[in-house]
Order: structure tokens, then sequence, then C-alpha cells
């Protein structure tokens, strides 16, 4: 073994290298999950503005560019999940026996919790995947646009119009939310920036931005559930069920 | 005052272990706590029993020897103190108390209430010191030290290796101890050549111990007697980032 994949390897068994993977991935699924919330927005914006914008994410840089920021997402997601089992383990080892009469300081909820807010996540995930990317509902994949475009907005308004649907988002957007607000503060102590002069502002920070999170994503399928929003307009959706191979892009 | 203990009892560090229920009566308000258990042993030793064995040696606070999970916070819910700056007047009559040792895979039950804290002398032993000779004190100010510098030193090197650390956290981490005896060393001039390998030898060693990872709830920072605070948990990382860096480069 060559130097470098020693230390690597050595990295990756240690405790702080393992902390390191988790806050670098995490902060790069909480810059994706910004940027997704404000590109969701745009549902509020109408269908043309919405599909424009599907549109152009699997164009650009001809249609590679969907598949680069995929493959980074998937291994960040991948590392992530895959380091916080190992330390879950480690610690639950180091933890062997622990207190008849335990007490808890100051640690809150939402950090003790973190391994099943996450791994509902996951379960959240695939589902959501499923739901509007690989789109197993053939009713879904069939949307069209008059255009002929697939026809984004439309998909999820109709998606959500089944109340259990809009139930598991509700449970998988609050618990990712619950991650956040103990993760994204977590970033900055883990990666040393972090004092305890700063702290509350970081604090503050990572509450603020899992709110803005919550209430963005949420607002979409309750908007289209609760409020009724833009099913007035679904008739402009060409739908094909037919369709055998359904165009994508 | 009269109070129950729910006390751990364990022969030997083999033995299950389990809790014991005691009457503690007539306790003075002015005892301590470690002196409410000298009473409590002194009836149980008429009994003919074994007393309840704990560790402890300065009782002022000074020298880490005192452990004491008591009521599920080691060194109790006091800020900033000791097991053995710890007096009955802050319980009341009639209370029952649960006093459990220390606990973390790598500090096991030796007896009782008596942990083996020793993992923490081998992490000192990797790397916790510095190892030119300095010869006699220096003229104050052939070295500067920035006064940030200085304070920040002066705050981790107050640790006194006590472990509560390790016993409050959930994961049983010996991050605040190991951050603060690395801080200690690291933010000196002294220091410098060092660094980096003492962080690497030091962080490995704390693993290989068995402690848990830190997830970043500051249990520690809360029940530290010497009010570490977690700032050198931040800087251990940063430490160990570099250095983990510089040595897949080199
Ligand atoms: C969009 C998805 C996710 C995001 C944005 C996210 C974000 C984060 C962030 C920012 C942290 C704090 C990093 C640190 O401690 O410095 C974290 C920690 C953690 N994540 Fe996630 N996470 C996600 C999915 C998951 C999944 C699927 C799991 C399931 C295994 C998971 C399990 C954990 C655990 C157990 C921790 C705590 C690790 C520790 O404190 O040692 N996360 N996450
Ligand atoms: S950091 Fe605080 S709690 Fe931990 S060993 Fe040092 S003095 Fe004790
Ligand atoms: S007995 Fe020395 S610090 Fe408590």
């Amino acid at each position: 073994m060559n130097a470098l994949t020693k230390a690597i390897s050595q990295f990756w068994q240690s405790s702080i290298g393992k902390k390191l993977v988790v806050a670098i991935t995490g902060a790069i699924l909480v810059g994706f999950l910004i940027a997704h919330v404000g590109g969701n927005m745009l549902i509020f914006a109408g269908r043309e503005a919405m599909n424009d914008y599907a549109y152009f994410l699997h164009h650009f840089l001809h249609g590679a560019g969907i598949w680069i920021f995929r493959a980074i997402l998937l291994g960040a997601f991948v590392l992530h999940i895959a380091a916080t089992i190992a330390l879950t383990k480690q610690n639950r080892a180091a933890k062997a026996e622990s207190y008849e009469h335990e007490a808890t300081n100051i640690a809150s909820k939402s950090s003790r919790i973190m391994i099943w807010s996450g791994l509902t996540v996951l379960a959240f995930v695939v589902f959501h995947i499923f739901h509007f990317t690989v789109r197993v509902d053939p009713e879904l994949a069939g949307m069209k646009e008059p255009s002929g475009r697939h026809d984004v907005w439309g998909m999820v308004i109709v998606g959500f119009q089944k109340p259990l649907v809009v139930l598991f988002y509700f449970v998988g957007i609050s618990l990712l939310c619950s991650h956040l607000s103990h993760g994204i503060a977590s970033i900055f102590q883990t990666l040393g920036w972090r004092s305890r002069s700063s702290s509350d502002a970081i604090n503050k920070l990572g509450l603020a931005i899992s709110i803005v999170l919550w209430l963005g994503f949420l607002s979409i399928p309750l908007a289209a559930s609760v409020a009724g929003f833009g099913t007035d307009q679904l008739e402009a959706t060409v739908t094909d069920v037919a369709e055998t191979a359904p165009e994508k892009h | 005052m009269n109070l129950t203990l729910k006390v751990w009892r364990q022969r030997h560090a083999n033995d299950t272990g389990t809790i014991e229920t005691y009457e503690a009566k007539s306790i003075p308000e002015e005892a301590s706590f470690l002196e409410m258990l000298d009473i409590v042993n002194e009836q149980i030793v008429e009994s003919g029993d074994e007393p309840i064995h704990f560790d402890h040696d300065c009782r002022e606070g000074i020298c880490g020897s005192c452990s004491l999970t008591i009521n599920g916070v080691p060194h109790s819910r006091e800020k900033g103190i000791t097991t053995c700056q710890v007096h009955m007047r802050k319980f009341s009559d009639g209370d029952t108390i649960w006093i459990e040792p220390f606990r973390g895979k790598a500090f096991p039950v030796v007896r009782d209430l008596v942990v083996d804290r020793s993992a923490f002398d081998r992490i000192v032993a990797a790397g916790g010191y510095i190892s030119v000779r300095t010869g006699s004190a220096e003229d104050a100010n052939s070295l500067p030290v920035s006064k940030d510098h200085a304070d920040a030193s002066f705050d981790a090197a107050a640790c006194i290796g006590c472990g509560a650390c390790v016993a409050a956290c959930k994961n049983a981490s010996a991050m605040l101890f190991v951050g603060a005896k690395a801080a200690h060393l690291n933010l000196l001039p002294q220091g410098q050549p060092e660094k980096d390998k003492r962080v690497l030898a030091m962080v490995r060693k704390m693993d290989e111990e068995g402690f848990g990872n830190c997830t970043n709830q500051y249990e520690c920072e809360a029940v530290c007697p010497k009010e570490i605070s977690a700032d050198v948990i931040a800087k251990l990382n940063r430490d160990y980032a570099v250095a983990a860096t510089k040595e897949a480069f080199t």
C-alpha cells in the first residue's frame, strides 16, 4: 500500500476522519436542498416557468450536467450514510453499559434521534425519486404539455392529490428538518469553525435554514392538496397513459 | 436529614453488579457528599458488610480522583465543581439519590463506584508532552506568547483528567479531555514542532482505547468541573484535518 492509500484508510478508520466525511457530505447535501427548494418555488410562478426550469436542468451541458450533479449527490449520500452508520455502531459499543438513572443536560431531542431521522429521510428520498424522477406511476410519467414537453408542473399538482402521499412528504420533510436543526450547526463544529463566541449565531443560522426549508418544501404539497392550488388548470395537460416509453426530457 | 441512596454495587470487574438501596439517616447538612458516604460506610462496616468503594484524594477539587454519577449527572447537577465539592445542603430531607460509577467501555468498573481511568494516561503518554529538555525558566520576554493564546492554553491546562466528560457523553467520547490536553500544548510556541505528530498519535490512541465519537451535543462541556470549553474539540478537529492531510502528502 502506498503512503496515500494508507493515509486515506487511516483517515476513514479514525473517529475524526469519519466525522469530517459526515460534515462535508452533509454540507453538500444541505447546499443541494437550498438550491432545490429555491427551484421548487417556481411551481408558484406557474406551469411555463417550472417546465422551462426543468427543461434547462435536463439539457445544460448537452444533458450531461444533470448526470454530473446526480453523481456528486449520490456519492455524498452514500458516504454520509456509510460513515454515520459506522459511527453510530461504534458509539453504541463505547457506551454499552449506561446508567440505571439516566439524565440529559443540554442535548436536544433532534440531536438524539439523528440516526432515526436520517434513516427516515433515506426511505423518503427513495420514495421521492420513484415518485417524481423515475415516475413509476404511468399517469404521472405520461403527462405532457401541449408542446409535447414533459409537464413537470402538472405532474407535481396531480402527484399531491393523494392524501397518503402528502402525509408521507409531511413526515419525511419534518424529520429532515429535525435532522438539520442539529446537523447544520454541527458542520461548523466538526470542521473546527465554531467557538463559544460564535456558537449562538451558528445555532440560529442552523435553525433558520431548517425552518425555511421546512416551510418551502411543505408549501407545495399543502398548497396542491389542502388549498387546491393549480387544480383548476390541469386540463391543459395532455395525458397519454398508453405511451409505453415515456419521453422524460 | 434522612435520605435514600440507590448505589451501584459490584464486587469485582467481572461481577454483573446491581443497584442496592441504603437508608442514610441523620446526615448533617454541612457534610460534603463524600463525608455523607463516609458516614453511611461506617454504618455498613458496623453491621459487618463491605463498605461502598469510591475514589477520592484531595477532596478540594484539584486532583481529579473523585468520580460518581449523581442522579444521572457526573459530579452532580452543580456547575463547575467536582463530586468532592458537592455539599449535602444542596439536597432536601427525604430525597432519593442515585449514585453510579462513571460509565464508558474504556472506563471498566474495578469495584462498586471505582472505575479504571488509566486509558487517559495512555492517551497522554501517546503525545501529550514536549520531548525537548527545557532547562530552567527562560527570561519572560524571550519567547513571546500572545495574550489570546496564553489564556486559551491556560484554560485548556485546567483539565484535571477526571473523566466526567466521558461519563456524561452518550457515546463515551473523550474528545473534551483529548482536545484540552492537545490544545494546551498546541497553542504554545514550545508545542509547535511536535504538533501534527501529537494530534495524530493522541487521536489514534483515543480511538484504540474504545472511546466513542463526538456528536456535538456538548453534554461534556455541561458537566466539566473545570468548565473546559468545547472550543478545544473544534480545534482538535481542525488540527487533525491539517495533520492528516499533511501526512497523506509527505
Ligand atoms: C438529504 C439528506 C441528508 C442531509 C442534508 C444530512 C445532513 C446532515 C448534516 C449536516 C449532519 C451533521 C454533520 C456533522 O456532524 O458535522 C448530519 C449528521 C448525521 N446524519 Fe445526516 N443528512 C442526510 C441524510 C442522512 C441519512 C440518510 C442518514 C442515515 C443513515 C443520516 C444520518 C446521520 C447521522 C447519524 C448523523 C450524526 C452523525 C454524528 O453526529 O456523528 N443522514 N447529517
Ligand atoms: S475535560 Fe473536564 S470533564 Fe473532561 S477530564 Fe478534563 S476536567 Fe474532567
Ligand atoms: S477528590 Fe480530588 S478532585 Fe475530588
